[in-house]
């Protein structure tokens, strides 16, 4: 295995299916069973309606950016700078916070359209990122 | 009759250490200094503390700061969670105490080696002891670590729907530092900064450059909080406290509440504000001054706004205006504030609150300053003060 030096997430009860998805290439959404109300970050019981069932729907990866930050400094190993990273509002209706690809820094703007992409790093851990509709 | 918070306490004593790059001792030591200090201020004796509480960052155990100051019998001890947004809601937790009588002379403090030790601006990449672990899995994988580059994600935001420029941001942080320049404490005493300075300053966390951000450095402060009756027996003139909230509002994340409806607003602040107005009967008219939590530029922009000093997306006009200037409408951290004096996680704003009020800060204004508000931490569940002039 190569090296890669990204920071792991971390994982307990409440998030490692998710993660385990995204290993498989899905970005995915926690959905309430008993009311459908859709939820990230993934939690263990509904906020709305306190059922402790749910499931998940498959994001189709397609979403807005509400807002971004171009990341300088500090620099930490496993990732390139400048790092976009940008909170997109995804069509289903929530919003995932993630890394912007294929586009310049001073290129990114408030509402551009975004796709997911599975970003895999050299030692094979996957992640959804982000890059601007239209640029693959 | 339900006991209320408003004018049951007030602080008598601030203390504070030397602010620098490197204290040299450890973080008790830089503790018992500043309790030391906020004792001797208010002219009581170290037996008679009995209340101590600090943040849970804080790396000092009430009982080791307890002996090593020579604190008698305590009945109260606390901790506090949420970094910066500790700082009121520990003055919350004493007057509590001494509203209830759980404890009659509390001492808050917060000590750090914040340069030499432990950097906060290093964020979670580090050894991470919290329990919210899971709730940072969503960002650090994505290399989001630091506290500016969650702040940033908010403030541009805020500052894209509303029109606010970087030039707008380093007004705050000038107005900051023209107090700090005549502050012995500030680590940038003499030190003036001018815009082309600070336009040039490299980018932190887009849109915020360095002098958009704090210090970090070393150092402690205490504040004591006891009665009212008390505090007119001693030696300084009572800070009373008119009023004191904790906010932390539906969706709250620590620095990350990407997730609720509207991001361009501080919805904890808005909630720590009409707690402590409603307590004590004053409005955003009745404050004379501020040391608005100021860990990056955007906050203090953002919270006048939270605190109804003007309407939505007004506050830039305010700063254009030189609001917080010395001769403003609400000069705003007149010690330099943790921009420009020193980050002691909020806890030196507090202090130069009570200066303010006592009318011995170095950059005293020149009008009556009978109501200063201080707040605490941005973006995580925070709170409110309102100190007053004694009216008796």
């Amino acid at each position: 295995m190569v090296d890669s030096h990204r920071i792991k997430p971390p994982q307990g009860e409440d998030n490692h299916w998710w993660w385990e998805l995204a290993q498989e290439g899905v970005l995915s959404i926690q959905r309430c069973v008993a009311c459908r109300h859709l939820r990230h970050p993934p939690r263990p019981m509904c906020g709305e309606c306190r059922s402790l069932e749910w499931d998940y729907i498959e994001s189709s990866g397609r979403g807005t950016i509400a807002s971004y930050t171009v990341l300088h400094h500090p620099r930490f190993p496993g990732f390139e700078y400048p790092l976009i990273i940008v909170l997109v509002e995804l069509e289903e209706g929530t919003r995932f916070t993630s890394q912007l690809l294929q586009c310049e820094p001073d290129e990114v703007q408030f509402d551009m359209a975004v796709e997911m992409v599975i970003h895999e790093d050299p030692d094979g851990f996957r992640l959804p990122m982000f890059q601007p509709v239209g640029v693959a | 009759m339900p006991t209320t918070l408003s004018d049951e306490a007030a602080i008598a004593g601030i203390g504070v250490t030397a602010f620098n790059k490197q204290s040299g001792v450890s973080e008790l030591s830089l503790a018992a200094q500043a309790i030391s200090a906020a004792i001797d201020d208010a002219g009581i004796k170290a037996s008679e503390v009995d209340g101590l509480a600090s943040y849970t960052l804080d790396s000092t155990d009430e009982i080791e700061v307890a002996r090593a100051v020579g604190a008698g019998d305590l009945t109260f001890f606390s901790r506090m969670n949420y970094g910066g947004g500790a700082a009121v809601c520990l003055i919350h937790q004493a007057v509590m105490a001494v509203a209830t009588g759980a404890a009659k002379n509390v001492v808050v403090w917060r000590a750090m080696n914040g340069r030499s030790g432990r950097r906060m601006g290093r964020g979670v990449s580090g050894d991470i002891a919290s329990s919210d672990i899971i709730h940072w899995s969503w960002y650090m994988a994505y290399g989001m670590l630091t506290p500016v580059s969650w702040v940033a994600m908010i403030a541009h935001k805020y500052m894209h729907q509303y029109g606010v420029t970087s030039e707008d941001l380093g007004r705050v942080a000038i107005s900051q530092r023209n107090y700090a320049v005549t502050n012995p404490r500030s680590l940038f005493y003499g030190k003036p900064l001018t815009m082309e300075a600070y336009m040039a300053s490299k980018l932190i966390a887009e849109p915020l450059r360095l002098y958009d951000c704090c210090q970090e450095n070393d150092g402690g402060c205490a504040i004591l909080v006891t009665s009212v009756e008390r505090a007119r027996d001693l030696v300084q003139k009572p800070a009373i406290i008119r009023g004191v909230s904790q906010a932390s509002t539906r969706g709250q994340e620590q620095m990350t509440s990407f997730y609720r409806d509207e991001l361009a607003s501080l919805p904890e602040m808005e909630l720590a504000a009409r707690v402590v107005y409603e307590q004590c009967g004053l409005g955003p008219q009745d404050i004379d001054a501020a040391c608005l939590y100021d860990a990056f530029t955007p906050e203090v922009i953002m919270q006048l706004e939270s605190f109804g000093f003007c309407g939505r997306g007004e506050a830039v006009d305010m700063v254009r205006e030189g609001a917080l200037d010395i001769d403003g409408r609400l000069p705003n951290n007149t010690h330099g504030g943790l921009l420009s004096e020193a980050y002691i996680h909020g806890m030196n704003n507090i202090a130069e609150g009570v200066r303010l009020i006592r009318g011995t800060s170095g950059n005293q204004p020149g009008k009556a300053v009978n109501h200063v508000l201080v707040s605490s931490g941005v973006g995580v569940p925070t709170g409110a003060l309102i100190l007053g002039t004694d009216r008796a």
